[in-house]
């Protein structure tokens, strides 16, 4: 057993309301300058569509994370030496009609034109060109809420899959909100996909990150990456990604995308696993048996012998309390209601996602069928269908899907009976007992998911400062090193960089 | 010697195989991390201050701006709100997308940093300047050349802005201001600024000046349509809703037209959150919107067919809550907080009876005060008639139950009887009308009534409004008439009926209405509808409400925490409302300021009276008079008899009125207004209103700050452009096609170009500042200092400035400071002090409101009344201007507040706060009238006076606000502020932490006790009467107008189909590839407003502007495809725009998202070839007369309170795509 620790996160769609605010706050903090237009650390996708980069969920075409060859788990893209033979050409690398041409306008002349014949217009201009354009053509987020309909959402791979199943009708309409960041998989295929090793998950958070000093722009990490969470930045040329806003984690503060969430839909918190189980878990023949093989790479705080390990391991009191508060621990490991994004992608992500419930379909008139529940309708009538989630969360396993929205269900219904009466009391102890929970689960889950105070949401410990450095010299001189000479620098060329540095 | 490593020597470590585990899989690396720094460098700054956003969004979050080495990097929102309670979700985080955008402003391309003057007229001003001459002289030389101001007015939209300094802007605004008011009157000043709640101290800047001068302030929320005119009728409460918190106390939430995730984005988790606690929630809306993904059911109603659904639920529930089964709550909640139990009159006409008005106590004998405005009802307990406490009669007769309270003096208590069912005199066959897309007509049903002889012999049948709703709904209680045998009968309003309407399916109707009322039975009353700009921008969005209101009256969920009805439309509520109203509208210095309706002003401003339309007519043979007027002569009409205000006010200009009444010998104010009374009923002084061409009544200068009027809340954008600024216009119509009034006078052709100077202020260059004669440099947000409230949340939130205003920028109250400086400079010489005739239309909340006694219209001027200022027309003052101390007025609290002050007939008094303001803010140091008095003289000081002032702030203001209130009641009130009374808010408190406001009488919820707000929870826990005129929630409205109309009772009306060419009208050469369809326009999802839509995030984030969405069906008819260019048009205007074609909006309709203005990214129209037009530019508004009412109870007319509303979505238009895109760059 080697233990780890990871600062996991969960996104709980059926909260997600659609707004981007995460899109935005993310963008303003990390990527707003050049280099970056395209960057969005995170993104939010509005389902069934393609997603941003389009289509991203297309692994024949894209070919990132992993998959067995032979038993063997390899990258899809192909080993050192396919690397090497597309190291000036890669074909699955995105292109940018796949990303979008970020354009601005010509806002100067709302203020500046000089007297014409017209009232003047901003008109629209590429930021890669920087000549006028007529019209955007595809952009970041351009099918948000449906838009583009029948032309656009048979795009999304998923959809394509169930084509049968999907109508694309006014009445039968149904969508939900897809929030993206990187994820922090615990079998980061971007790391595996790098010629210089730039990549690197961290040690003491399981955070992944660049090294821009190591970084080369190869690239192989973009499309190595299944979830499309990395970018090529054309100004530095270097590689970006979500950086799990360690500048904040390590302060015990959320990430920007989690505090400015107005959906209150993330949970932050710390997992326990055992590295030495990834290999294994990674490379379970069935995709189906992924999300359970994951489960088992992970520990249980309670557990003493853990505990033990776990400090051997130097995870501190601090971390290991958190451990056990972590809402993240409590929704994904403890109740199961959060699930992995793609994990046939075999990649171990640590994002995890609680599947949206959705409206019943307006055929269903009949009263009794109704009423049941006390109001709340039941989960297989609902309009999204459970096999277009299970092809996203359950590499296309309804049942764990399902089991997911009859929790949530029973806890609704139980909740109204608790709160106004009028349930069946008998039909709701079946509901409960058929979705496997309790009343004393179903009241902890409410309040976590419903009352979701902050410190509830957000349990992170702070960074471990006091392992690596002189933290009594830092005090005085942290953010002022470049002030003097780096150690065992010659001295007259140190002292000229000072001033050039001055 | 620094401990970092060498740096080339870091960059070989990689080199070095690390530790190897799992299975060989993974390499425990010692490699450097240094390049992490330089995100962590990026995470710090320098400071963090709290500020807001000021746009109308309702949102008013408390955000955190970053500033980094001098600069604002960004935003992201506060956490730390007073906590709602253990158990209870926090407002943590409050904020949008939206808002997180707007730190791009500061520094964008689109910001204006500096004073700009089109060029055409600083080059006239200029010249005429160049000899030193006399500068009001030269605006005079400028405006009395024809050729000169054709030059700069035909300018107007076509760019050529130059850069200009602020004192010389100032010194031309003054001039102009100076000149129109000597020439014309102060009336022909007018300002527009709307939403005070959304930064009030900027509105209070321009405000406080143009009341100083007596210039004319245009209201915004009726403008905006956002006002539901349904709320004065039911409640005579403007608006007042649930903070969005009290959505998580609901037990059963229909959402029903506004777009709670999209729209309401920091609030909607209350909504999602709920559910998780056992809450149903149904949507309704014609498209699949954000919410719906929230909902357990969609109900997908018809656009603008709402009022069919909530008729058909109301029928339900009466059917089965009151008839199969009686709810004990409901029926004792609507005895006793609702009219249903009283009494009104059954008249003759022609052949049939019809409902006629309340039964008042005046109609059995005379003999106490006020007796023909107190209601009454039939005691079941005594048989016999009763006048409850608690109705308008006891509001106004100066004793002490104006109450709830059903106790008699005798001791004894009144049981309201509810229905003559069961011991009727007879009954009566009643016609009440009909409504509906082809068949209008009427319905007869018997109602039970009872015989009354009254007090001189005459002969009355009665009956109650429960009765009358019963028959009028068409619940069958085995009595003869054209009742409905069952729900599947499709006689109106069953469940049947509305399906061919709505196209809901009949048996969620039913569903729908049982779980609602029978959740409100088993919860006391938790049963919420959230409504909004969906239900709510209609021609006949008044009944569209009240039929939904029946569901919640009748099922006891108003005035119950986590019930009620929960609009949200607009900024309204300014919680700290007793001193912002003082401060704004100056009357610390004895000013009446002149509020005008704003829908009335645009309506004949931009000449859109005379575009009119026939088939605006309802399809009904029911109404006789008024139904067949023209609009603009109801407003005329509305106008003199006193109910709605109309500014400018007479032909003459109002200074001289008064002068030549004096030279003519008047020597008291009395004599000069009986002698304007006269000359008035002679008709030699004109009314402005009858004269909207005149050119002495033009609006001449106009003031837009703080709104982007054109390019956003312009409805009929185009007829803006045509005729009130003159400039390029795509109006595809004549007057000589339209219907025109009969009492109004017009000239052939409709003026052009009426106004000679528009002023912009704004950071941003938007539609209005292209139209612009002069645009000044505002600070942002992020600048400045100023308060912002909202009724979705309890608190008050502060700007603060990260930043000072940068390049030329001003905050709005230093702006309109600096220009009343100059002002009062040059009115030394030119403007002496002197004295000028004001109007003022019968106000709400004061005894004007009993003025027209039983709501029959009665002319003075076709000799039905006598003319008598203040009662059968409007009040009439003579009040004294002092031009030159304007500046010191406005810089300095004046001493008339110490009379004392308040709203809404709540008063505090003045002494002890004008000396409490003095210590806070100092006192003003300044030579000159002010000297002495507290210090007004910049926007810190205002906030801190506004929040010393008021009592959601003050808990002294709270406790003796409360005090007032039981003096008329006769109720212990203070126990609702004391616990807070010591309570004290200062922008340096509210800046520390967010404060919830206090409980105060000018509002109807309380904060006490950690409660969430609910709407009339004052009323139905404290006996405190509605402010209506019977003093209970009103189901029925008696004015004659009402009545004319048919709409006594809520029931359903279609949209209006306003065709999009009339018959005369040249239209446009079908090119075969057209479709029509409805236009609506809510609000979208990238912008609020036309603010942020341009800001690069919101761009990027969706398809850059301007786009209409449709169905893709529809598209397809028409041969377009998604992102294709499309021309949309009717009579009124042509857009260019994109097409985004999806299947989850319905066939028929089109939604161009309200105001992405047409700033970016908008070609020519083949149609016109010119700029294609913003979202407005396909409508035009309609007047509807009844909201025209006043000087009668809730009727009234109040600031933004009752009048007719600017609403834009009867609206048809056609679409087609744009082949050619042509930039017109000539």
């Amino acid at each position: 057993m080697r233990i780890k620790a990871q600062v996991a996160m969960v996104m709980h769609l059926d909260k997600c309301i659609g707004c981007h605010t995460c899109s935005v706050t993310c963008k303003n903090t990390w990527t707003n300058r050049p280099g970056t237009e395209y960057m969005w650390f995170n993104n939010v996708e509005t389902r069934p569509g393609p997603g941003y980069p389009k289509r991203w969920e297309d692994t024949d075409r894209y070919k990132g994370g992993w998959e067995l060859k032979n038993g063997k788990l390899t990258l899809r893209a192909g080993g050192p030496i396919t690397k090497l033979a597309n190291i000036f050409y890669n074909p699955n690398m995105a292109e940018m009609e796949d990303f979008y041409e970020p354009w601005t306008y010509d806002y100067d002349n709302l203020i500046h034109s000089p007297k014409k014949e017209n009232l003047p217009v901003a008109r629209p201009v590429s930021q890669i060109t920087g000549k006028f354009i007529d019209k955007p053509e595809w952009g970041s987020n351009w099918d948000d809420d449906l838009a583009g309909g029948s032309e656009i959402v048979p795009l999304d791979p998923n959809v394509q899959k169930m084509q049968e199943h999907i109508k694309m009708e006014y009445e039968k309409t149904f969508m939900m909100y897809l929030p993206r960041i990187c994820e922090h998989c615990l079998n980061p295929s971007c790391v595996a996909s790098c010629p210089t090793g730039a990549l690197y998950k961290r040690d003491e958070d399981g955070i992944v990150l660049v090294d821009h000093d190591a970084c080369r722009g190869w690239r192989f990490c973009q499309n190595g990456c299944p979830y499309h969470k990395v970018y090529y930045n054309w100004h530095t040329h270097k590689a970006e990604k979500c950086n799990f806003c360690y500048p904040r984690t390590e302060a015990g503060l959320p990430t920007i995308c989690s505090e400015t969430c107005v959906g209150r839909i993330r949970y932050i918190g710390v997992v326990l696993y055992d590295a030495d189980k990834v290999k294994e878990a990674a490379s379970v023949k069935d995709p189906q048996d992924l999300y359970e093989a994951q489960l088992g790479c992970f520990l249980d705080p309670f557990d003493p012998e853990v505990q033990e390990k776990a400090k051997e391991a130097g995870i501190t009191d601090a971390w290991l309390e958190a451990a056990k508060d972590s809402p993240v621990y409590k929704m994904a490991i403890k109740w199961k209601i959060a699930l992995p994004l793609h994990p046939e992608y075999r990649t171990m992500p640590m994002v995890w996602y609680v599947p949206p419930l959705s409206p019943i379909m307006n055929h269903i008139t009949n009263e009794d069928e109704l009423n049941t529940d006390g109001y709340i309708p039941a989960v297989d009538q609902m309009r999204i269908p459970i096999e277009y989630l299970a092809s996203i969360l359950a590499a296309d396993d309804k049942e764990v899907v399902r089991k997911v929205l009859l929790k949530l269900s029973a806890m609704r219904v139980y909740m109204r009976g608790k709160t106004v009466g009028g349930v069946d009391e008998f039909r709701q102890s079946e509901l409960v007992k058929e979705a496997n929970t309790s009343p004393e689960e179903i009241e902890e889950m409410a309040r976590l998911l419903g009352i979701a105070k902050y410190d509830e949401r957000y349990v992170i410990p702070t960074g471990r400062r006091e392992m690596d450095d002189d933290l009594h010299y830092k005090q005085g001189t942290c953010s002022l090193e470049d002030l003097a000479p780096a150690e065992g620098e010659n001295l007259t060329i140190g002292l000229m960089k000072v001033r050039d540095k001055l | 010697m620094a401990k970092n490593g060498n740096k080339l020597v870091e960059r070989f470590k990689y080199l070095k195989r690390g530790k190897v585990i799992n299975d060989g899989w993974t390499e425990e690396s010692p490699r450097s991390r240094d390049s992490e720094d330089i995100y962590r460098r990026r995470w710090q700054h320098d400071k963090i201050v709290r500020s807001t956003h000021g746009v109308n969004c309702t949102g008013s979050c408390s955000w955190k701006i970053y500033v980094k080495d001098g600069i604002i990097t960004s935003e992201t929102q506060q956490t730390d709100y007073p906590s709602t309670g253990d158990d209870f979700p926090e407002y943590e985080p409050r904020g949008c997308p939206r808002g997180a955008s707007f730190s791009w402003y500061t520094y964008s391309p689109a910001r204006v940093k500096y004073p700009y003057v089109r060029g055409d007229l600083y080059e006239l001003w200029k010249e005429e300047r160049k000899n030193g001459g006399n500068p009001v002289k030269a605006w005079e030389n400028i405006q009395s050349d024809p050729e000169k101001r054709s030059r700069f007015v035909k300018a107007r939209g076509k760019g050529g802005f130059v850069r200009a300094e602020w004192k010389d802007v100032c010194e031309l605004i003054a001039s102009a201001t100076i000149y129109t008011i000597k020439k014309y009157g102060p009336d022909r000043v007018a300002g527009f600024s709307p939403i005070p709640a959304m930064s009030m101290v900027s509105y209070a800047g321009g405000a406080r000046f143009l009341s100083l001068i007596g210039a004319t302030i245009l209201s915004f929320y009726d403008w905006y349509a956002d006002l539901p005119p349904a709320s004065p009728q039911v409640w005579g409460e403007q608006t007042d809703v649930p903070e969005s918190a009290d959505w998580f106390n609901t037990k059963y939430f229909i959402i029903w037209g506004t777009n709670l995730p999209q729209t309401r984005t920091p609030d909607a988790h209350f909504m999602v959150e709920a559910r998780y606690n056992g809450t149903k929630v149904v949507g309704v809306s014609p498209d699949y919107a954000e919410y719906e993904k929230f909902a357990d059911l969609w109900l997908p109603a018809r656009a603008g067919t709402d009022g069919a659904l909530a008729m058909a639920m109301t029928h339900v529930i009466l059917k089965e809550f009151y008839v199969k089964q009686q709810t004990p709550y409901f029926v004792d909640y609507v005895k006793k907080f609702t009219d249903l139990p009283f009494l009104v009159i059954l008249r003759e006409h022609g052949e049939e009876y019809r409902t006629d008005r309340f039964f008042r106590a005046s109609d059995l004998n005379d003999s106490h005060k006020l007796d023909e405005w107190k209601t009454a009802v039939w005691d079941e307990s005594t048989s016999q008639i009763e006048v409850p406490n608690g109705t308008q009669g006891h509001r106004w007769d100066g004793g002490s139950n104006w109450n709830l309270d059903l106790t008699k003096e005798d001791g004894s208590v009144i049981d309201p009887k509810l229905s003559f069912i069961d011991d009727s005199d007879e009954v009566t066959q009643v016609t009440f009308p009909y409504f509906a897309e082809e068949d209008g007509g009427t319905l007869t049903r018997g109602v039970p009534v009872k015989h009354i002889t009254d007090s001189i012999g005459n002969k009355l049948i009665v009956t109650t409004v429960y009765d009358l709703m019963m028959a009028h709904v068409g619940v069958d209680r085995g009595l003869l008439g054209d009742y409905p045998k069952d729900y599947n009968d499709d006689k109106p309003y069953t469940p049947a009926w509305q399906e061919s309407i709505t196209g809901v399916n009949k048996n969620h109707v039913i569903q729908i209405a049982k779980e609602f009322a029978d959740n409100a039975a088993r919860t006391k009353g938790k049963s919420m509808i959230a409504l909004g700009g969906g239900t709510n921008h209609w021609y006949h969005s008044d009944q569209i409400y009240r039929a939904i209101l029946n569901l919640i009256l009748l099922t006891g969920s108003q005035g119950v925490n986590g019930g009620g009805w929960a609009h949200y439309v607009g900024q309204e509520k300014v919680r700290p409302t007793e001193g912002w109203n003082v401060v704004s509208f100056a009357s610390d210095w004895g000013n009446a300021a002149r509020l005008q309706n704003g829908t009335s002003f645009f309506y004949f401003a931009t000449e859109q009276f005379r575009y009119e339309s026939e088939i605006n007519k309802e399809n009904t043979t029911w109404s006789s008079k008024y139904n067949n007027m023209h609009p603009a002569d109801v407003n005329a009409l509305s106008a003199r008899l006193g109910w709605l205000p109309s500014f400018p006010q007479f032909s003459q200009n109002s200074i001289d009125i008064v002068k030549e009444s004096r030279e003519s010998g008047a020597k008291t104010d009395k004599e000069v207004i009986d002698d304007v009374v006269r000359k008035i009923k002679a008709g030699e002084i004109e009314w402005a209103i009858e004269n909207p061409n005149d050119p002495r009544n033009f609006p001449r200068v106009f003031f837009n700050w703080r709104s982007n009027l054109l390019g956003d809340s312009g409805k009929g954008h185009e007829y803006f452009a045509k005729h009130l600024i003159g400039g390029d216009h795509q109006v595809m119509t004549d007057a000589k096609n339209s219907w025109q009034p009969e009492t109004v006078n017009v000239s052939e052709e409709p003026p052009e170009g009426k106004t000679d100077l528009f002023v912009s202020i704004d950071f941003r260059m938007t539609s209005s500042g292209l139209f612009s004669d002069i645009v000044l440099p505002a600070a942002t947000w992020y600048e400045k200092f100023d308060i912002s409230s909202t009724d979705m949340h309890p608190f008050i939130h502060p700007f603060n400035a990260a930043i000072s205003p940068p390049w030329q920028a001003k905050s709005d109250w230093d702006s309109f400071r600096e220009i009343a400086k100059v002002f009062s400079e040059l009115a030394e010489e030119h403007l002496p002090a002197t004295e000028e005739l004001l109007m003022r239309p019968l106000g709400k909340d004061s005894q004007d409101e009993i003025a027209q006694a039983f709501g029959k219209i009665k002319d003075w001027r076709t000799g039905e009344v006598e003319a008598i200022p203040g009662k059968t027309m409007p009040n009439l003052q003579v009040i004294p201007r002092d031009f030159p101390k304007v500046y010191e007025k406005m810089i300095t609290v004046g001493p008339e507040m110490k009379k004392g002050y308040g709203g809404k007939g709540v008063k505090i008094p003045g002494e002890k706060v004008f000396e409490e303001l003095k210590s806070r803010l100092g006192v003003s140091k300044k030579e000159g009238i002010g000297k002495g008095n507290p210090d007004l003289y910049t926007d810190k000081k205002a906030i801190d006076a506004i929040l010393l002032m008021s009592g959601a702030s003050n808990g002294k203001r709270a406790v003796e606000g409360w005090k007032s209130l039981e003096a008329k009641t006769g109720q212990k009130l203070t126990e609702i502020a004391e616990e807070r009374a010591e309570e004290d808010f200062t922008l340096r408190e509210l800046t520390i932490q967010p404060r919830t406001s206090i409980s105060t009488p000018v509002w109807s919820g309380m904060e006490k006790d950690g409660r969430r707000y609910s709407p009339f929870t004052v009323n139905t826990e404290y006996n405190i009467p509605w402010r209506t005129l019977t003093g209970r929630q009103s189901f029925y409205l008696d004015h004659e107008m009402i009545l004319d109309f048919g709409e006594g009772l809520p029931l359903y009306l279609p949209p209006l189909n306003k065709g999009p060419f009339l018959k005369r009208d040249k239209g446009v050469e079908d090119n075969g590839k057209s479709i029509t369809v409805r236009y609506l326009t809510p609000h979208q999802k990238w912008g609020i407003h036309t603010m942020f839509t341009e800001a690069m995030p919101m761009t990027q984030l969706f398809r850059g502007w301007q786009v209409v969405w449709m169905n893709e069906e529809d598209g397809a008819s028409i041969g377009i495809k998604d992102n294709d260019f499309i021309e949309v048009y009717n009579r009124n205007g042509v857009i260019a725009a994109r097409a985004v074609l999806t299947y989850r909006i319905p066939k028929g309709m089109v939604y161009m998202y309200h105001a992405q203005d047409r700033t970016m990214g908008v070609p020519g129209t083949a149609i016109n070839k010119k700029r294609g037009g913003t979202h407005n530019s396909v409508t035009r508004i309609t007047l509807k007369p009844t909201h025209m009412i006043g000087g009668y109870s809730q009727l009234s007319y109040g600031f933004n309170y009752y009048g007719p509303t600017g609403h834009q979505r009867d609206t048809m238009a056609i679409v087609r795509p744009l082949k050619e895109v042509d930039w017109l760059e000539n």
